[in-house]
């Protein structure tokens, strides 16, 4: 369950099914620096974030040795086992250490092994983390906890090593959700998320971990929170979504537009707080809006970016927002490629849209 | 702070008669600092004195809770507290004395207790001798077939076979098993097949989950298996509810939870320890002390004397045993059972055993410990070769049976991975069945536009489903 990514002549069907894209061309572009994939992003920005901050900790589940994932490669031999160290196995503890660390004016970087385990810390996220500043006018705040977890499909996950969990924490006030699309952003926005002065909860795809590559420069940089991005511009219809289903809705626009239809491709970036106007602005030139994610579509985050569009672009919408998205069924192993929102069910329902 | 008040004062057995007489006036120490929480009945029935069979540790309790003669004492809810004028503090830890290890057959397989054991027959300990090899064999080929790309994953039990395998062979087969993962042995025993078992590694449309859990995640309801779920721990609490379930309809059974040494440190183990004590729930918890939880050592895992010690935090009777010598393991779950089920109450089992295998298909355990460690247990406090010494000492293995069993057990294999390949996968309604009892309309409306997709792309599905 561990390295999922791993040496799987299935893993690598599936992916080809899914049709991802490494090349530069695609939503992963040039920026300098040294080409690294999205683990090495991640672990550059943990490097800077102790180096730069001696009241910084990363802690979890087996982070000593580097993490299942590769992630902590490095840090205990760099910054010590006071600063990098492996936990005993409760996760729940680890998210209320980080709270109480944090408290303290730290900055605590927790990580739950995979996002489907990070729910025996639900408590402590939902009641505690999101509520500290509020419940005590101000007087204390946990700002400096970030939590890392991997989550999202790889191919053969099954119910426990796949799931998408971000729009409970969406549901929290006071919780911010930050998910990368690419080793460029992944590094930019995870030091955002470690120094920002609010809880955060940093989902990363960890089907993009060693696949996706990219230029990432060596230094400290940071990208903005709550702010998303245009990464492919268009006329006919907005197309929203965040993480690794990113690079399944830019295939679909490469395929969308040799029959003629303009997509534009917007990354969230910040489910929470999220960047309401990019997105209006955007419809609002398009008239079409359509959402997409992995996650299970009833009460997924691409309800709420549907309402709230809905509400402020009414009368400019020419058809009804469309959302592709996981089924309502749990994660399922062997019927993993029919869940999944691909291609061409999104292609299909651009079309549909625009054909509305 | 709370006032407390002393049993010896007359004023206070009128206090107490008179809560007693009185209702209304009972209520909690939080909600009233003086008053003490009593339902009448308090000669002591509350206090739920530990009942320690092992003089051992009786002798370790009276160690740490010395008091004065002083007749004096603190009638606090649940029981009266002696009172004494040493500040004395209870030490963090046993490590230095560390509770010893229940074992019957040594390294070269000759039994060190003369009684204090159960008995095998002949028949009873061939068959776990067989079961555990089945188990070795089947972790070898299986493990290769992943390595080959054939299945997704896998997790060998090497180097704790005996401890699904003999405590299996102790419970009664109506007795309920909740197992983490490395458990597959209690499956052997009870009986389910090599199919089976390649059937759920494969996800076919023979495997009793439908192909929806990662390989390894077994469940068997004619085997009385719950199916295994990877959130570690959550199978502690429910063995709890499923024990009490079995007390109320007056079973003659128990529930067994097992678990690794890491998942002690889950919410849910310390949970489900409390709960089962306070109910006098029949459930046995027998926990896999295997040294390592992926790359965490137990050093890294907890600062007590292992799990063992955790058992009378909760008021549960506990017993720390060698998990790899199959005949103690055998004796301490007859035994745990037999006080479980008659005296209705839970039972810790700390099984010392080693991981010898990586944690799974996707770890290098060569990153986080020394080979050495491995090779030793591998080696020289192998489980199944320390059986088969005490087999041979006792005349009761033939070398030709074993090889025989072997090349059996292989051919079957390899026969029922060669099944299990080709059996198609569970057909496409099975993604939508199950979710809940009758599928509502939210699911009919998605089976419905998936089928119209499938139908415009095959090309993006397995062709092994059928649709
Ligand atoms: C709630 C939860 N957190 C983390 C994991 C990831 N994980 C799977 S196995 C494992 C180690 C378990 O160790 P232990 O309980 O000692 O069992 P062993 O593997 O040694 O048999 C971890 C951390 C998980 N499955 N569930
Ligand atoms: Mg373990």
């Amino acid at each position: 369950m561990v390295s999922i990514l791993r040496r799987s002549p299935k893993l690598l069907s599936s992916i080809c099914r899914r049709q991802f894209s490494a090349s530069s061309d695609g939503n992963l572009t040039s920026h300098g620096g040294k080409s690294m994939n999205l683990y090495s992003a991640i672990n550059q920005a943990l490097h800077i974030a102790l180096e730069t901050d001696p009241r910084s900790y990363v802690f979890g589940e087996d982070v000593g040795f580097g993490g299942v994932f590769r992630c902590t490669t490095g840090l205990v031999d760099r910054y010590g086992k006071d600063r990098v160290f492996n936990t005993p196995l409760c996760e729940q503890g680890i998210v209320g250490f980080g709270i109480g660390l944090a408290a303290m004016g730290n900055r605590a970087i927790a990580e739950i092994q995979f996002a489907d385990y990070i729910y025996p810390a639900f408590d402590q996220i939902v009641n505690e983390a999101a509520k500290f500043r509020y419940r005590s006018g101000n007087q204390f705040n946990c700002g400096g906890l970030t939590i890392r977890a991997p989550y999202g499909a790889v191919g053969h996950g099954g119910h426990y090593h796949s799931q998408s969990p971000e729009a409970f924490f969406c549901h929290v006030p006071g919780i911010k959700v930050v998910i990368p699309r690419s080793p460029y952003q992944a590094k930019g926005l995870l030091l955002s998320c470690i120094r920002d002065q609010n809880p955060v909860v940093f989902f990363e795809p960890k089907l993009l971990y060693r696949l996706a590559v990219e230029e990432v420069p060596e230094d400290d940089f940071m990208l903005p929170l709550s702010e998303a991005e245009v990464i492919r511009e268009g006329s006919d219809i907005t197309l929203v979504g965040w993480g690794a289903q990113l690079s399944v809705m830019e295939q679909a626009c490469i395929d969308a537009e040799k029959d003629g239809i303009s997509c534009e491709l917007i990354d969230l970036r910040t489910l929470m707080p999220w960047d309401k106007e990019t997105v209006e602005a955007s419809v609002k030139k398009t008239g079409r809006l359509l959402i997409s994610h992995e996650a299970p579509v009833t009460g997924g985050f691409g309800a709420e970016i549907s309402a709230s569009i809905v509400e402020r672009c009414f009368l400019r919408l020419e058809a009804p927002v469309s959302r592709v998205c996981g089924l309502d069924t749990p994660f399922p192993l062997v019927f993993e490629p029919f869940y999944m929102p691909t291609k061409n069910k999104i292609l299909d329902a651009i079309k549909a849209t625009v054909k509305y | 702070m709370i006032p407390f008040v002393r049993s010896s004062s007359r004023n206070l057995l009128a206090l107490l008669n008179q809560n007693y007489l009185y209702p209304s006036l009972l209520c909690s120490v939080s909600e009233s600092p003086i008053l003490v929480r009593y339902d009448g009945r308090w000669t002591g029935s509350l206090w739920s004195t530990p009942r320690f069979e092992s003089t051992e540790a009786v002798r370790r309790v009276d160690q740490l809770y010395v008091h004065d003669n002083d007749d004096q004492e603190l009638d606090f809810p649940g029981g009266k507290v002696p009172f004494t004028s040493e500040m004395r503090f209870i030490g963090e830890s046993t490590i230095q004395k560390r509770v010893p290890c229940y074992r019957v057959i040594d390294e070269i397989g000759e039994i060190t207790t003369s009684n204090n054991f159960t008995q095998l027959r002949k028949d009873e300990a061939i068959k776990m001798y067989k079961d555990m090899i089945t188990l070795q064999t089947m972790d070898t080929i299986f493990y290769e077939a992943q390595r080959q790309g054939r299945i997704s994953f896998y997790l060998t039990s090497s180097g704790e076979e005996a401890i699904s395998v003999a405590s299996a062979a102790a419970l009664h087969p109506d007795d309920v098993a909740l197992a983490q993962y490395r458990e597959p042995g209690v499956l052997v025993w009870r009986g389910f097949t090599l199919q089976e078992f390649a059937n759920q590694l494969f996800g076919n449309k023979d495997d009793y989950g439908k192909g929806r859990q990662m390989p390894i995640h077994y469940g068997s309801k004619q085997h009385n298996y719950f199916t295994i779920s990877s959130p570690l721990g959550t199978q502690i609490p429910q063995a709890v509810g499923i024990a009490h379930s079995l007390k109320m309809d007056k079973q003659d059974a128990c529930a067994v939870a097992y678990f690794g040494d890491g998942t002690t440190s889950e919410g849910d183990f310390h949970a489900g320890l409390n709960l089962a004590a306070v109910l006098g729930a029949p459930v046995i918890f027998i926990c896999r002390n295997n040294g390592w939880a992926i790359s965490t050592s137990v050093q890294e895992q907890f600062r007590s004397d292992g799990v063992v010690v955790k058992g009378q935090g909760y008021g549960i009777r506990s017993i720390r045993i060698d998990g790899n010598d199959a005949l103690a393991i055998y004796s301490a779950v007859r035994k745990a059972r037999s006080m479980a089920v008659a005296e209705k109450m839970p039972v810790l089992i700390e099984a010392l055993t080693y991981r010898v295998g990586h944690h799974s298909t996707s770890d290098d355990s060569s990153k986080y410990r020394a080979v050495d460690e491995i090779e030793h247990w591998k080696m020289e406090r192998n489980p199944v070769n320390r059986f088969a010494k005490w087999l041979t000492n006792n005349g009761w293995l033939s070398v030709e049976d074993e090889y025989k069993h072997k090349t059996t057990i292989k051919k079957q294999l390899l026969q029922a991975i060669q099944n299990a390949e080709k059996t198609e996968k569970p057909p496409l309604s099975e993604l939508f069945n199950d979710v809940y009892d009758h599928l509502p309309s939210n699911l009919q409306e998605q089976e419905e536009v998936l089928r119209q997709t499938t139908k415009r792309y095959p090309q993006d599905y397995p062709s092994d489903v059928p649709l």
